[in-house]
């Protein structure tokens, strides 16, 4: 049962969440590489750095933390709506009941399958930031590709790849345990549902912000 | 058998149960009935271990239900059947995923066993056929049933109904109450049904536990409510202006039955 649970959640969490990160992590790495051409204009900075740029940025920090602020928003908020319902419909008390350890049946799967699922799409993330910078210089005529993917494959670091997941592996804890909190303690009716889901989304986002200033003075300092 | 013993819940400053002592007899239809507020879903609640007592004990059988140790309490647990007044089945089930639940969680059965098992519940409870519906593409009486089909599928010893004839109609609420009562006659099992459902307690209360306020204002069975001169209890069963013409026109015909 709980194996199963946990493939269905990796699949809400992955496969339900796949292309709203795709959309935005294309556009970040887009704008990103427009933003940068514009600042590197007159510089004395060779041109090929915007690969370089857009790499770095988006796998220490924009890929991560901006998909995981996205996810605390659906993911979050879809957990605490599910919990909290399932409290308001009795739905806990029968399993309870029955002899279920709720906490464990319904939340250990949830935090599982982020675990596992979160930092796979981070990385395709990653990816697809870096393709969205790449088409982003390349499209418009600002860099040629050989100047951009010159760029991408200068000064290449694997640690930063190890923070990206690092970061991806406790922003997943964060947002799913703060949701199923937040969901698993609902107490009245619809109106406290959704105050909960906003607190899950919200203190998700606060919490995945000063850990990535945590994670950063620590890894990097 | 089960026993309260001198059960006090307080919320806060409020005192919900002041002091509840009674037994819930073994093999009967036992029924916890008051007017609204009266303290009846905060007793079934502690009675199944969702509410801890302020004060007071619970007796499954000579086992003190709050001391229990984590296996002894699973054990209990899975003696244990409950219909919620909402039927609490899990919306993203089938029929057959919500009756399975129990024995998917705590038996090693194997598919045929579970599937014949199922089967068997849904028959039992005159609702063949619907195995692969969802809850939300049944009626509610359907999903009563299937409610009474999954608090029986592990076989209890003790089942639980929290106001199971609420939202039906009089007719379907009759045949939920007679489905539980010959569920509990033929297994043996120790029914207690909270309701303030008339016709239940007239139909099928054998021992029945009157709250008002929060005590025990009277006890006994379906046969002794129309003797009794017990004012909250006649106040609370004969409160209808019908209800009341049909009792005086019942004793004046030589009592005994509406």
């Amino acid at each position: 049962m709980y194996y199963k649970e946990t493939i269905r959640q990796m699949y809400d969490i992955g496969i339900g969440s796949l292309m709203i990160i795709v959309v935005v992590s294309l556009f970040i790495g887009a704008v990103t590489a427009v933003q940068f051409t514009y600042q590197l204009q007159g510089t004395a900075i060779p041109s090929y750095y915007i690969g370089y740029i857009v790499r770095d940025m988006a796998i220490i920090e924009l890929a991560v933390t901006f998909s995981s602020i996205i996810l605390a928003g659906k993911v979050g908020s879809n957990i605490a709506s599910e919990i909290g319902g399932m409290r308001q419909k009795e739905h806990i008390d029968a399993m309870e009941i029955m002899g279920v350890n709720t906490a464990s049946y319904l939340v250990m799967p949830k935090i599982i399958a982020a675990l596992f699922v979160i930092p796979l799409l981070v990385s395709i993330a990653a990816f697809v930031s870096i393709g969205g910078g790449f088409v982003a210089s390349t499209g418009t005529g600002a860099y040629s590709p050989e100047e951009f993917i010159k760029g991408l494959r200068s000064f290449f670091i694997p640690w930063n790849v190890f923070i990206m997941y690092v970061k991806a592996v406790v922003f997943a804890y964060i947002l799913t345990s703060i949701a199923a909190y937040q969901g698993y303690f609902v107490k009245g009716g619809s109106i406290e549902l959704g105050q909960a889901s906003t607190r899950a989304v919200v203190y998700g986002i606060i919490v995945i912000l000063i850990a990535d200033y945590i994670i950063a003075v620590l890894l990097t300092g | 058998m089960i026993r309260a013993e001198g059960i006090f819940k307080s919320f806060d400053q409020n005192k919900v149960l002041k002091g509840i002592d009674f037994t819930f007899e073994a093999s009967k239809t036992n029924l916890i009935i008051g007017k609204s507020g009266a303290g009846k879903t905060v007793l079934l609640k502690i009675l199944v271990g969702l509410f801890q007592p302020t004060k007071g004990k619970i007796w499954y059988d000579d086992k003190d239900f709050f001391q229990l140790s984590k296996a002894e309490l699973l054990k209990i647990r899975m003696q244990v059947g409950m219909l919620f007044q909402g039927n609490a089945l899990f919306d993203s089930m089938t029929v057959e995923d919500n009756i399975r639940f129990p024995m998917d969680m705590f038996t090693r059965m194997t598919e045929g066993e579970k599937r014949k098992r199922v089967d068997y519940c849904l028959e039992r409870v005159s609702m063949e056929g619907i195995n692969n519906k969802f809850p939300s593409e049944i009626s509610g009486g359907m999903q009563k049933r299937v409610g009474i089909a999954r608090a029986i599928v592990l076989k209890p010893k003790y089942l639980f109904a929290d106001e199971p004839n609420s939202g039906l109609d009089p007719k379907t609420a009759i045949t939920i109450d007679s489905l539980l009562t010959d569920i509990t006659d033929e297994n043996n099992i120790t029914t207690i049904i909270n309701t303030h459902d008339m016709n239940s307690v007239m139909e099928i209360g054998e021992n029945i536990c009157l709250l008002h306020l929060g005590k025990l204002a009277w006890q006994g069975n379906k046969d002794e409510v129309l003797e009794s001169d017990n004012e909250i209890l006649q106040d609370f069963i004969f409160a209808s202006p019908f209800l009341q013409k049909l009792k005086s026109r019942a004793l004046s015909n030589g009592g005994g039955s509406l």
